[in-house]
């Protein structure tokens, strides 16, 4: 594990949709680098989340200073999508040639696509968009991965791990599994622990989707629609 | 990993900036706590909450910011220190009893926290509260970062007690909202019992009555109180320059944007040319600090967001000590330098410091740069609905329909709540609702509407409000419209809970914010006792509800309408359906049908998918929540639904 920083601040979006448990994996991911000794700021837009709405969190990291809760245009050094689109509409506002993208390939369908008035892009589309841009784009069946765990709302903290996996934070699993023992209740830590390995263990193979798994792609997302549906306002807040 | 008490002293932990400020009064050992939620705020009084105790820490969620403050303030005049949270409109509601308060001064260290929101993230306004400290005198202060949130507001008790007055502690959405790094401090042992001494003279501050009367007198007393302050302010902490002996450009800022003017200057690398003053003492400003640092140099651009409260106080100095630091030349919001409206940001800052220094922010290579503002062009929007099984949607439903058979262009004065969704996206009220001010401001224009016809007006007018806006506001308005003979259908949209900010106890639950039993104060019967008809319906019943209402828009004077079913997100609710909802494939006949997709283009119901292989409409099983409203709105009953099986 690397003791230092790539870059300071280190700049990190977190984003997705209302429900997939994007605060908490921010807060998962500040809190180690808190342990580590970092000053952490993240900045949060959650205001109406619950109801459908992008969900994104900026991480800035440092050794030293408390940088704003705002990262300039631009200015992402590593962009983690738990949902598809996400990831092209934050590269939209915070991307540059050097900066780093993981994506959970499972979407999550807007109203409007619902209700057939607009069209989701293709995972084909996604990808190669995703992959011009970056330095490095990574993708990952994150909620599929979840789903054999038994919880696909995991799918934050198989991208968490897939951090880990990248090697650009000084974070790993022994500190993770520290963070979540004190966080939440003992039964869920051994799912969890799972979660993040896989997650870091899929960078690491660098061919996380198995072949004929992007079919399945294009279907709905029940799944984690199902958590959508059974998330919680007072999640979000906390 | 919230804030718990579990934390000891000297523990660096990552805190929200509201947890922060908990913390803060916490370590100052607070006794009393009211606020009313309101985003971004509701998080303080939430985690007081989990710390209070019989006889150390009182927590509440008062029916309004009024009543809040005045909670606040008795417990104050007995002695204990106390302190209420608001957004920032929420000052507007207590303003009234805050002019008193100024003037008749407090006892136990008091603080008001308020929640500002510039850029509306969360609010239909962009209200200022900053404005209130100076319209009131009393003193502003405002934390830049999340330690200082919580060193700010453990000071901001002794403050108060030191001038005797009450204290303002300013916070924004990026500062409350947003987590950092808190060194915790100590949580003092509490004691001291409260007692409300008042058998002395009103010129006793100590023994006498609390009153802003005499009032010249009073007055004075407390211009003398913010002199006081003023001069502790000189040599506060919370202001800090940093940055070279004689910059070429000096930065007056405070708040968050003391974060963004930071960055700015990193942006730009002119870390040799600007330097930042950054206040935390921002009403009044102390003169002697702000000469020393005007001094400086000769250009300077104040960094605040909305509109030049800290920029007009400068110029005013800078007037005054003209004669001793030079004529200067100002940036900011009078010469165009930063926007008036929407939040700032380091892009926006960085751009205002580079125009003036001559230096350009770093830019996106122009071919990449191209490249990103495509992205967005093919990316579906994620437009905000209300959740599926949302009661909202039901009762606007209902409201539609009866409107349409009516047919005289009625329409709905909107409140806040979620179901003001209906007012700020059409699609999700079906253009029924068609006003959206203050809490309590749809039963209040709804009023004047119904005062209308004599002038012509013969469009029936309707008014919605949430169970807790009921309490908040809505109350006097509706006394109003009852006693003015006013013709207006009222409509409680009764969801057992305050559920935009995130299920805070009301007067008509069972239980209040520290989670104690509590008496509920029931609407109908308040309607009831103001002698005008109550109808109580359920919104999920569609033909009930139309029939209702049908009946209602015909008859004169005020009738009320409690259309009452919990939100779908609520804790009974959540994750159990009450019917089992499909699409009889046999009877939907898709674009073929005349109904144009009801369910799907009109009804939006997230439940709800138009498959564009099948050409038919399906439902989602996953994302229903199965309140099978939807099964009474297709026009050819393809939308069935059956009892689920109790579990």
């Amino acid at each position: 594990m690397r003791e230092t920083l790539a870059k300071d601040p280190y700049n990190i979006v977190i984003t997705g949709v209302g429900g997939q448990g994007n605060v908490m994996a921010s807060r998962v991911l500040s809190n180690m680098l808190v342990r580590k000794g970092f000053k952490v700021t993240i900045g949060e837009t959650f205001g109406m989340s619950q109801r459908g709405g992008s969900v994104m969190s900026h991480i800035r990291v440092s050794s030293a200073f408390v940088w704003s809760p705002q990262i300039p245009k631009g200015g992402a050094d590593l962009i983690v999508a738990i949902e598809p689109i996400e990831a092209i509409r934050v590269l939209a506002g915070y991307g540059n040639r050097s900066v780093k993208v993981l994506v959970n390939l499972r979407p999550i369908y807007p109203v409007g696509v619902i209700t057939g008035e607009e069209e989701y892009p293709s995972a084909e589309t996604i990808r190669a968009t995703v992959t011009a841009l970056a330095a490095e784009a990574r993708f990952l069946a994150a909620t599929e991965e979840a789903i054999r765990i038994g919880n696909p709302i995991l799918g934050n903290i198989v991208m968490i791990g897939a951090v880990a996996g990248l090697g650009v934070l000084p974070i790993d699993r022994e500190l993770f599994e520290r963070v979540i023992r004190d966080g939440m209740p003992a039964a869920r830590v051994e799912d969890n622990l799972r979660a993040f390995a896989i997650g870091e263990a899929s960078v690491a193979l660098k061919s996380p989707l198995p072949q004929g798994e992007e079919q399945n792609l294009r279907e709905p997302n029940r799944t984690v629609l199902e958590n959508v549906s059974k998330f919680s306002w007072k999640e979000v807040k906390r | 990993m919230a804030l718990d008490r579990e934390q000891k002293e000297g523990a660096e932990v990552l805190l929200m900036g509201n947890e922060a400020i908990a913390r803060g009064a916490l370590e100052a050992g607070v006794r009393v706590a009211a606020g009313y939620p309101g985003t971004p705020s509701s998080e303080i009084i939430e985690t007081l909450s989990r710390f209070s105790e019989a006889g150390k820490l009182y927590v509440e969620w008062s029916t309004n910011e009024k009543v809040a403050m005045e909670v606040a303030a008795a417990a104050s005049f007995a002695g204990l220190r106390s302190l209420c949270v608001m957004k920032q409109n929420g000052v507007n509601v207590a303003s009234d009893f805050l002019l008193h308060l100024a003037g008749s001064g407090t006892r136990g260290g008091m603080i008001l926290v308020t929640c500002d929101d510039p850029g509306a993230l969360s609010s239909v306004n962009e209200g200022e509260s900053r404005h209130f400290a100076r319209l009131m005198e009393i003193p502003l202060i405002e934390p830049a970062d999340f330690q200082e949130a919580k060193e700010m507001t453990r000071w901001a008790f002794d403050l108060s007690e030191q001038i005797r007055n009450v204290v303002m502690v300013r916070s924004v959405t990026r500062m409350s909202h947003a987590s950092g790094n808190i060194v915790l401090g100590t949580l003092p042992a509490l004691k001291g019992k409260a007692e409300f001494l008042c058998d002395g003279p009103v010129s006793d501050p100590e023994r006498g009555p609390v009153i802003s009367a005499p009032v010249i007198a009073k007055h004075r007393l407390q211009q003398e109180k913010l002199r006081k302050a003023t001069a502790l302010f000189e040599e506060s902490p919370f202001n800090a320059y940093s940055g070279p002996e004689k910059p070429e450009l000096l930065i007056i800022t405070s708040s968050a944007c003391t974060l963004y003017s930071r960055e700015a200057v990193s942006l730009l690398r002119a870390e040799g040319r600007a330097g930042i003053l950054k206040l935390g003492t921002t009403w009044p400003l102390p003169p002697a600090l702000l000469k020393r640092h005007l001094r400086r140099t000769q250009k300077v651009l104040i960094v605040e967001e909305v509109l030049p409260f800290l920029e007009d106080q400068v110029k005013i100095l800078a007037a005054e000590q003209a004669r001793e630091i030079g004529i200067k030349t100002f940036y900011g919001k009078n010469d165009g330098a930063l926007p008036t409206v929407g939040e700032l940001n380091p892009d926006l800052v960085a751009a205002a410091v580079g125009r003036i220094l001559g230096i350009d922010p770093p830019a996106i290579p122009a071919e990449y740069g191209d490249k990103l503002r495509r992205l967005t062009e093919f990316l579906p929007k994620r437009d905000q609905t209300f959740c599926p099984g949302c009661p909202h949607r039901a009762s606007y439903w209902g409201i539609r329909e009866a409107l349409q058979r009516d047919n005289r262009g009625g329409f709905v004065c909107g409140d806040i709540g979620c179901y003001a969704m209906a007012v700020l996206f059409q699609a999700a009220g079906f253009h029924t609702a068609k006003t959206l001010h203050a809490m309590g401001s749809g039963a209040g224009i709804a009023s004047g509407f119904g005062k209308l016809g004599p002038f012509g007006m013969t469009q029936p007018v309707l008014a919605v409000c949430g169970d807790s806006t009921f309490y908040h506001a809505a109350i006097p308005a509706l006394i109003n419209a009852v006693h003015q003979r006013a013709d207006i259908t009222f409509i409680v949209l009764d969801n057992s809970g305050t559920a935009m900010t995130g299920f805070q106890s009301h007067p008509g639950l069972d239980v209040n914010a520290m989670g104690e039993a509590a008496p509920m104060v029931d609407i109908a019967a308040l309607c009831g006792a103001m002698g005008v008809p109550v109808t109580i319906g359920d919104p999920f019943e569609l033909i009930e509800t139309r029939e209702t209402l049908n009946r209602l828009l015909e008859e004169p004077g005020v009738k009320v309408l409690i259309l009452k079913q919990s939100c779908a997100l609520s804790p009974e609710k959540k994750g159990k359906k009450r019917f089992l909802v499909r699409v009889d494939d046999t009877l939907c006949r898709g674009e073929a049908c005349g109904c144009n997709r009801l369910c799907t283009r009109i009804f939006r119901c997230p439940g709800l998918l138009w498959n564009r292989e099948r050409k038919r409409a399906e439902i989602d099983e996953v994302i229903c929540a199965g309140c099978g409203f939807c099964a009474g709105i297709c026009p050819a009953g393809a939308i069935r639904s059956e009892e689920a099986a109790k579990p």
